[in-house]
């Protein structure tokens, strides 16, 4: 348990020497918040008031919370571990007495604790100041909240591990990764929350993990639940965490086999 | 007219060095401070120094990639930043790890493309690479995918693309990191015979001493961004204040080197094989072989003999050691 | 999945055998072009499995970005003051301008990778321009996917929009793409530029470049204020196809983008290049330490 705290630690300082990097990303994530309020207040405006149970204040603090949270969740993954199967360097990782999956799972939590404050609070000071948030008042929802955004954490993890870990089989995973990319912006709730969607499409993306990567924890951190909704959310989160973990250990259990098969 | 005249050329960067948990502060680094010389039309020189020695930075400054900090620098009459596209039409460049080949064509389609940059119409480069194509070897494996080719024939390739265009000036940096043993002497039988059939001037720089010993006439030794040595490989020795080492096997095992009473300038420096095997060192221009013999075989039978002579790799270190001191 | 090696020499001899004729002929600048160019598509063509799965993603990249329009234009009778047929034009003129850019530089996005690998190096030691090898070498085919999908939205939107054509809007429509490509590649190029002073400030650039895009698809009147004035005077992105469509389609636009910036897109384009071409100079001056 300890190597893997080691590990998580070493990764939150690595991360922390990279400042202009997390400025320039906070910048980004900002301005791309003053584009997405815009459009979806106008959305409202013109509605009348509401939309897919959104009023104003609640589709901004939507909007800058899943800025915020964007970047700490991991929403835009890491191919260090093809990069690893590719050159054969994954061998070395296989051999040490760390869990494969854990260390790396280890890494990226502590990716996402440094990257909550650096990238995480611009976007919503500059919320704050130019729409407003609509917090609650009540710790309740900051408690589940908490679990929640670790949950999520762990499944973009999960699933862009997955499409990582499809090196073993394939040559390039540049078009698996393309497609995990655009499916998950859509299916998570990142562009437009999934309750404005058409009723197919809603069915279809409650049918994926792909809500449980966003929209959960930041409809649950702005209070849009009850505690029990809240917790019956992060439920299928953890069902979502548990079916991701069985198909990462399976990957990894064939992949590496085919490693030793075939002698890297 | 020399084909590199470097004069007084200096570099310096400025860095951010951390100073404290949060602030960092600017420092001054002087990569090259002030160095002179020249090398003539047909010559080949060992440009040779320790990592961060400041090679890299001159080659950059001689390229055009790099605008020195001061002094001047001519490459084949050029002035290499303002003129880099023209300087680019006389010299070859070879960057040991970075590859200027199409990584995902075959080998052989790479030199079209090399042959239009240099506006080489296809009677002109076409026999070009028939000649090089030949003299290294590259047959075998033209059409395969760059990316697919093993270290050694990848360097070949390269070094045929660097030369298509019958550049008057080589530069290489690295050419043999991590080649093997053939490779590397194909590769140093072509250099040397490009040298002397057309006159081409080689600058190369290396860790490998054997190709510098094989090919350069002339080694121009870099230490933390000065010239410490400009002159004949074998006078670097001297320079350097090598030494030489005998190794003795003893007809009967001694486990002590004390009672073989050598002369001053001879250190006894190692025992193996349970007192079997001794060697000395010794200055050779303060002893001969003959007399650090003679003073060995006056206490003990001696069974064979050999003579080590001075690793320049070596030399070059102690040279280091002296220009810090 | 084709055998990578198989096909590129295939095709190979195919290249080498069409710059045959005259072998003593001087090497022109349309030949030279050409042979980058190709050398460019033979690489991706190389592995042809991964290559058809990545336009068929970039098909579906379109998709979703249309996808993410209607998921909030299908709630509301009209967004931004434009009907659903309306604002697919703008968001099909958009994509086509954006995937013709991104087709030519989108790759000066990564600038930091080219400077930290040193590949830089290997393309400035060559006689030719730096910008001219970054555009070939990095000439990205698949992103043909896009602007087929572009290219199909443009089409709908056309033909589901009751357009009053005139010589002058004809005129416009035409232009309309072009210099909307135009703006994209000065804005990648600028992002480039950026790059050699920020080497870690990648991000920075994506909100002109995909935040410009962003904007550009939308209807511009339903930004906030100053949002439609940055995005129209100081980064010109919604002149690329909201104001071109407003005197198209004969709307008002908003405070910050009055309906005569249609006339815009063109200008704003030659004057933008221009600019992003100086700031290329002096990155490129920058990186060989004759500038500051």
């Amino acid at each position: 348990m300890r190597a893997y705290w080691e590990l998580g630690k070493s990764s939150f300082r690595r991360h922390s020497t990279y400042r202009t990097a997390a400025v320039a990303g906070a910048f980004t994530n900002s301005v791309f918040g003053l584009i997405r309020a815009s459009l979806l207040l106008s959305a409202i405006t013109t509605a009348g008031g509401a939309i897919g149970g959104y009023s104003a204040m609640e589709a901004a603090t939507y909007v800058w919370l899943g800025q915020a949270l964007l970047a700490p969740l991991g929403l835009f993954g890491n191919a260090e571990l093809a990069g690893r199967v590719k050159s054969g360097d994954i061998a070395v990782d296989l051999s040490r007495s760390v869990n494969l999956t854990a260390s790396y799972w280890a890494q990226d939590l502590g990716r996402a604790a440094f990257d909550v404050l650096p990238r995480g609070l611009p976007p919503l000071i500059v919320g704050a100041l130019v729409t407003g948030l609509a917090m609650p008042g009540t710790p309740g929802p900051y408690l589940l909240g908490f679990v929640s955004i670790l949950a999520a954490v762990s499944l973009n993890f999960l699933g862009f591990f997955a499409i990582n870990l499809l090196s073993f089989w394939v040559l390039e995973i540049r078009g698996f990764w393309m497609l995990y990319m655009v499916l998950m912006n859509l299916l998570s709730g990142f562009l437009v929350p999934v309750t404005w969607f058409p009723g197919w499409l809603l069915d279809f993306a409650r049918a994926t993990p792909f809500p449980s990567m966003l929209q959960t924890p930041v409809d649950i951190l702005a209070g849009r639940t009850d505690g029990v909704e809240s917790l019956a959310m992060v439920g299928v989160q953890l069902l979502w965490l548990a079916v991701l973990l069985v198909v990462v250990q399976v990957m990894v259990r064939f992949g590496s086999r085919r490693l030793v098969v075939q002698g890297g | 007219m020399p084909i590199i005249d470097v004069e007084n050329l200096s570099r310096e960067f400025q860095v951010m060095e951390p100073a404290g948990r949060f602030r960092r502060r600017r420092k001054t680094v002087h990569a090259v401070r002030g160095i002179d010389f020249t090398v003539e039309q047909g010559e080949a020189v060992g440009y040779i120094g320790a990592n961060g020695a400041g090679k890299s930075t001159t080659i950059k400054m001689l390229t055009g990639v790099l605008v020195p900090s001061s002094g001047r620098v001519s490459v084949c009459g050029f002035n290499p930043v303002p003129q880099r596209k023209a300087l680019a039409r006389k010299i070859g460049v070879v960057f040991g790890q970075r590859s200027q080949l199409w990584w995902d064509l075959p080998l052989q389609d790479s030199y079209p493309i090399l042959g239009a940059m240099h506006r080489m119409p296809e009677a002109d480069w076409r026999p070009r690479f028939r000649e090089l194509a030949d003299q290294m070897d590259l047959g075998e494996f033209l059409t395969t995918p760059v990316r697919q080719l093993s270290l050694g024939q990848r360097m070949r390739g390269e070094v045929a693309a660097a030369l298509l265009h019958r550049p008057e000036l080589v530069i290489l940096d690295e050419p043999t990191i991590g080649l093997d043993m053939i490779s590397k002497e194909k590769l140093r039988q072509f250099l040397d015979a490009e040298r002397r059939d057309n006159g081409t001037t080689l600058l190369l720089t290396t860790h490998d001493m054997s190709d510098i010993q094989r090919l350069c006439q002339r080694v121009l030794v870099v230490d933390d961004g000065a010239i410490a040595y400009d002159g004949q490989l074998t006078g670097l020795a001297e320079v350097a204040g090598a030494v030489r080492t005998m190794v003795v096997d003893l007809a009967t095992p001694m486990h002590s080197g004390v009672l073989f009473s050598l002369p001053d300038g001879a250190v006894h420096e190692g025992i193996e094989a349970n007192g079997i095997r001794h060697s000395v060192s010794f200055d050779p221009r303060r002893l001969s072989a003959a007399t650090v013999l003679a003073a060995i075989s006056s206490t003990a039978e001696v069974a064979d003999l050999s003579l080590h002579e001075p690793d320049i790799e070596h030399l070059v270190r102690q040279l280091y050691g002296r220009a810090r001191g | 999945m084709a055998s990578p090696r198989a096909t590129s020499s295939l095709t190979s001899r195919r290249a080498t055998s069409s710059r045959a004729g005259d072998p003593h002929a001087p090497v022109t600048n349309f030949v030279l072009l050409k042979l980058l160019v190709s050398a460019r598509l033979r690489s991706q063509l190389a592995y042809r499995g991964s290559f058809f799965s990545d336009v068929a993603g970039q098909v579906l990249l379109g998709l979703t970005e249309f996808v993410e329009l209607y998921a909030i234009v299908h709630n509301v009778s009209t967004f931004g003051g434009m009907t659903l047929a309306q604002t697919l034009l703008v968001f099909g003129l958009a994509s086509v301008a954006f995937a013709l850019g991104d087709l030519l530089l989108g790759e000066t996005d990564s600038m930091s990778e080219t400077i930290r690998s040193g590949k830089l190096e290997v393309l400035l030691v060559r006689p030719l321009p730096v910008l001219l090898q970054l555009a070939t070498s990095d000439f990205q085919l698949r992103r043909v996917g896009r602007l087929i999908f572009a290219l199909a939205a443009l089409a709908a939107a056309l033909l589901l929009t009751d357009v009053h054509w005139d010589p002058a809007k004809i005129a416009l429509a035409i232009i309309t793409p072009l210099a909307g490509a135009a703006i994209f590649c000065a804005l990648f190029l600028g992002a480039g530029a950026m790059q050699f002073w920020i080497l870690d400030g990648r991000q920075f650039a994506n909100a002109f470049t995909y935040g410009g895009r962003y904007v550009a698809s939308m209807p511009g009147a339903a930004l906030f204020f100053p949002i439609q004035i940055f995005f129209t005077f100081v980064i010109p992105a919604t002149l690329v196809a909201y104001a071109p469509s407003l005197v198209i389609l004969e709307l008002d636009g908003p405070a910050g983008i009055p309906a005569w910036t249609g006339w815009l897109g063109l200008p704003a384009a030659v004057v933008l290049s221009g600019l992003m071409l100086l700031l290329w100079r002096a990155a490129i001056k920058k990186y060989t330490g004759a500038g500051g």
